[in-house]
């Protein structure tokens, strides 16, 4: 496995009484997608917001490509590299597409100073987006906010993108089509995903992690996961079958 | 190639974008349906002017609050001290100088008013931002507290002009240029209402472009609605919130600058009696929202004109009269903010 590029070790997080994350140890190696798996309430959620400084840990350590990052506020982890694409998308309903994904391009001063080729990279994962470039992101549909969201946390480079159950939702057509982006998206990014749809990730993931109970249970390699069926109903009560 | 920017106006098969024009159109539709009842021309001139002035001077002192609620969530209700203080603070500059306050020249009398806005903007920006950093910063997220804390603020503001200007009104003389009316007809429009309108467009006017043309007004917008979206991509939303407190209140010194002047005399409780207003102003545009805070204010001041005029006993109660039909109709207000 090459270097990991983020690294908890033993991170609890509390969030008012309650003790959500009880010893989170998770690593994510440089390139590929690492999916991060496990029932509601498992802490998957935790685990990516106390990574992104929006919750603090309040025990270990989160290291991100050599530094400590564990109690960094928010805005310092983003610009070290971290991109974060949370469940409800949080894109900004008022704004427009492009005024969306220029906020998120911290390098510009004005909207067309942003790298059109990069752009055209991304249009072509998400067509849509060129078609509603001018359009206020509150008028478009579930799947086409996503894929806001996702455009804008690769519309500048990005070491590390964290995103929080993409195809929640979505109808399984653009699943597909999310599975498709994803795959080219992988091949220069590295992406930590938390899902819970396993047929979608078991497609996609080089690595997984199973979490539960606010900890890591599991940690190996997706094609060892996708092929015990009966480690599957072990981790996740289910298997690829019953969820396919 | 084609640019990016063109491609949706080019494609025909793009969704229309639904624009909102009912609230817009409140404030002609409400002026023309006052002019067959209130039967003369000029006078509902004369009235629609007042109503146009009164209204871009509760707007100054209201769209800072509004953006302050919408992007900090922070319910100021010493606000009004900001309006005492830039009033009272203009007259540092409108005493002294009482020469070129009382000469012939319309120049010297800008020039005047000028300074005097200007220092009343750098006093309440000062103001403002020590007032974030010592009264709010330790209140973020706590309602009831602000509400207690800032109104707290607000009677110490009041006192502490009592102990430097004395508990006296005081006269506030206006320029000698801006005095007495334009006379159109039959109708009479004031010069100074008139600049108040100026003064008022003119704040609105840049307040529409730096919040839709700048980086920064984007973020302000974008942190209206998810401040945490906004630190998760790397900006500080602190200092916005700073940013916007301090000019939220040098924009009510601007207004408490022209409301002193407007009413020719000071008390420090100012700022106090116009909370009431400027709360419902951006109650009745939607809390965040400046385009609504615009809308709002205008029917306020006209409402209350034209019910002065027509039904004195009503316009006691105009305002909240208004409210209430306004938030029957869209509860949260004309143009509601999305939140997350």
């Amino acid at each position: 496995m090459s270097e990991p590029l983020l690294q908890l070790e033993g991170v609890h997080t509390h969030i008012g009484q309650y003790h959500i994350l009880q010893g989170v140890d998770l690593l994510v190696p440089k390139g590929g997608i690492t999916v991060l798996l496990g029932r509601n309430g498992a802490g998957k959620t935790t685990t990516l917001r106390t990574i992104m400084g929006l919750w603090h840990a309040s025990r270990g350590s989160v290291r991100f490509a050599g530094g400590d990052i564990t109690q960094s506020p928010t805005p310092e982890i983003a610009c070290a590299g971290i991109a974060y694409v949370p469940e409800s998308m949080s894109i900004f309903s008022d704004l427009t597409v492009r005024e969306n994904l220029f906020l998120a391009a911290r390098g510009v001063k004005s909207a067309d100073q942003m790298d059109e080729a990069r752009l055209e990279w991304i249009f072509g994962f998400f067509g849509a987006l060129k078609k509603f470039w001018n359009q206020p992101a509150g008028t478009l549909s579930g799947g086409q906010k996503q894929m806001v969201a996702i455009a804008r946390a690769i519309v500048e480079p990005r070491k590390l993108l964290l995103i929080d159950e993409p195809t929640k939702g979505l109808a399984p057509a653009i699943i597909q089509g999310m599975i498709a982006a994803f795959r080219e998206l992988k091949q220069t990014e590295t992406i930590l995903l938390v899902e819970q749809n396993f047929s979608f990730v078991s497609a996609l993931g080089d690595s997984v992690a199973v979490m539960d109970g606010g900890r890591i249970v599991h940690s190996g390699s997706m094609a060892e996961l996708t092929e015990d069926r009966d480690l599957q109903h072990k981790l996740l009560g289910l298997s690829l079958d019953t969820h396919q | 190639m084609t640019t990016i920017s063109n491609v949706a106006a080019q494609d025909s098969a793009l969704p229309k974008v639904r624009v909102d024009l009912l609230p817009l159109l409140l404030v002609p539709v409400l002026a023309l349906l006052m002019l067959p009842l209130i039967g003369s021309f000029p006078t509902w001139v004369t009235l629609t002017v007042a109503g146009l002035a009164m209204g871009m001077m509760v707007f100054m002192m209201a769209s800072g609050l509004t953006l302050i609620f919408g992007l900090m969530d922070v319910l100021n209700f010493g606000h009004g001290a900001f309006v005492s203080v830039g009033a009272f603070t203009a007259t540092l500059v409108l005493l002294p100088m009482k020469s070129w306050v009382e000469a012939d020249s319309i120049l010297l009398n800008l020039s005047v008013l000028g300074l005097a806005i200007l220092l009343a903007m750098l006093v309440t920006g000062l103001l403002g931002w020590a007032f974030e950093r010592i009264i709010i910063r330790p209140v973020y997220g706590l309602h009831l507290k602000q509400i207690l804390i800032t109104m707290g603020g607000m009677i110490v503001a009041e006192q502490l002009i009592h102990v430097i200007w004395g508990a006296e009104q005081i006269p506030l003389q206006l320029p000698t240029t801006f005095r007495g009316a334009f006379i159109i007809g039959d109708a009479a429009l004031e010069k100074y209402r008139l600049i108040a309108v100026g003064v008022g467009l003119t704040v609105f006017v840049t307040m529409f472009l730096v919040l839709n043309r700048t980086k920064v007004g984007l973020l302000i917008r974008a942190g209206v609605e998810n401040g945490e979206m906004v630190e998760a991509l790397g900006y500080r939303i602190r200092r916005l919130f700073v940013g916007v407190f301090m000019a939220g209140s040098a924009l009510a010194g601007l207004g408490g600058v022209m409301w002193g002047l407007y009413k020719e005399t000071l008390t420090a409780a100012i700022g106090g009696e116009i909370t009431v207003l400027v709360f419902i102003v951006i109650i009745i545009g939607g809390l965040g929202s400046v385009g609504g805070c615009f809308i709002g204010a205008m029917l306020v001041a006209l409402i209350a004109n034209y019910a002065g005029f027509l039904a004195p006993k009503v316009a006691l109660v105009s305002d909240i009269l208004l409210m209430v039909t306004v938030l029957l109709w869209r509860p949260q207000g004309l143009y509601p903010v999305a939140k997350r």
